[in-house]
């Protein structure tokens, strides 16, 4: 990849200096011309992954991630794009297969790409008012009703928290081998109720 | 073969045989069970497997594996229900035709397994009533077959077999001679 070329071509690009691959923080606003630049002209012709990202104490809370892949080189880069206001452009455009990605950066962390020609939930159903995988979202779930209102009244069923024995499990770092993932916090269970 | 009056001798009865209602017709159903494969996830793979030669299913009467609901008896639930899937799960059993059971394959149908997350329904009987839980992650075929076995033995202790039910209600099935 010329690396020089396109930061002299995209002068607001920094460079995150990542160690497996060129990494770069793109602005949104040069984001379809950073990408439809790389594909034409670098041939990074494959969007290998786009995905969404929380970072802890960060503003904007929200980030997109993008790999980028030439198939004549087998080279990679990867754009992290700050997702100001919860909103990043969509890239769809210009390579159709972040349509499905997109909807589910969407679906699990609220990020909103403008441009995208059909911004839905994919994983969860459409009305779900919560997206599951930030940061403030308990793994165990928050009760709502059950998407279709008569089935929630035949059976008497809502989503409800997942019962998590005193979960979630985490692994303590190191070897596997060493130590089993388990709970933080194991003083209780589903008979002895959280002191 | 040495012959024995032991048994059944249709010489003693002249061609008539004397037994209940329900024994005959539970006979019948246990032994042409129609399941529906409500395959879910990787459960499905081993209930495939149950259907090839090497276990054969079809020893038990239950090859018969039907995608309509409105053809089945038995809906084999085969995997992870998230509460975006329960909604169907529940709306195809409403549309299977009484008699009908159901066999929660697996520790996700019976309980959730693993999934302890906000997006599983934790355990297929908080939606459907199931009438045998089946125990892997994911059973073995034989242990299917067992379930299976278990189902047919239930359906032969059930009672009232011409009794049906519409919409909740108990409705008499007249036998006419």
């Amino acid at each position: 990849m010329d690396a020089a070329a396109l930061t002299s071509r995209f002068p607001a690009l920094r460079d995150l200096a990542g160690k497996d691959m060129p990494t770069y923080e793109a602005p949104g606003g040069d984001l379809l011309a950073v990408v439809k630049f790389l594909r034409d002209e670098q041939g990074f012709d494959l969007l290998a992954d786009l995905c969404g990202v929380e970072w802890k104490d960060r503003t904007p809370r929200f980030g997109v991630v993008i790999h980028l892949l030439t198939t004549a080189s087998k080279e990679y880069v990867r754009l992290h794009v700050p997702a100001v206001d919860d909103r990043v452009p969509s890239v769809s455009s210009l390579h159709p297969g972040a349509n499905w990605h997109e909807r589910e950066a969407y679906d699990m962390y609220g990020i909103r790409f403008d441009g995208h020609p059909d911004l839905r939930r994919i994983l969860m159903w459409d009305g779900y008012p919560y997206h599951p995988l930030r940061k403030d979202f308990p793994l165990a779930g928050i009760e709502v009703p059950l998407p279709a209102a008569d089935v929630a009244e035949v059976t008497g069923q809502a989503v409800e928290p997942a019962p998590m024995m005193g979960g979630p499990f985490v692994s303590h770092g190191g070897r596997m081998s060493e130590g089993e993932p388990s709970a933080l916090d194991q003083s209780w269970t589903e008979e002895r109720p959280k002191s | 073969m040495v012959k024995t009056d032991f048994g059944y001798n249709s010489k003693v009865e002249g061609e008539v045989i004397v037994t209940r209602a329900d024994a005959v017709v539970n006979w019948v159903r246990s032994h042409s069970v129609w399941p529906m494969p409500m395959g879910l996830a990787c459960c499905a793979i081993e209930l495939m497997a149950a259907g090839g030669s090497r276990f054969d299913i079809s020893r038990f009467g239950m090859e018969v594996m039907r995608f309509s609901p409105r053809q089945a008896d038995c809906m084999i639930v085969a995997g992870t229900v998230t509460y975006k899937m329960a909604e169907v799960v529940r709306r195809i059993y409403d549309q299977m035709a009484e008699p009908k059971w159901v066999v929660a394959m697996g520790a996700c149908a019976s309980s959730g397994g693993m999934y302890r997350s906000y997006a599983t329904l934790q355990g297929v009987d908080n939606i459907v009533p199931v009438d045998v839980y089946i125990s892997g992650c994911p059973p073995r075929p034989e242990a299917l077959l067992d379930g299976m076995m278990l189902l047919q033995e239930k359906i032969r202790k059930e009672g009232g077999s011409l009794r049906r039910t519409f919409k909740g209600r108990v409705v008499e099935t007249k036998v006419v001679s």
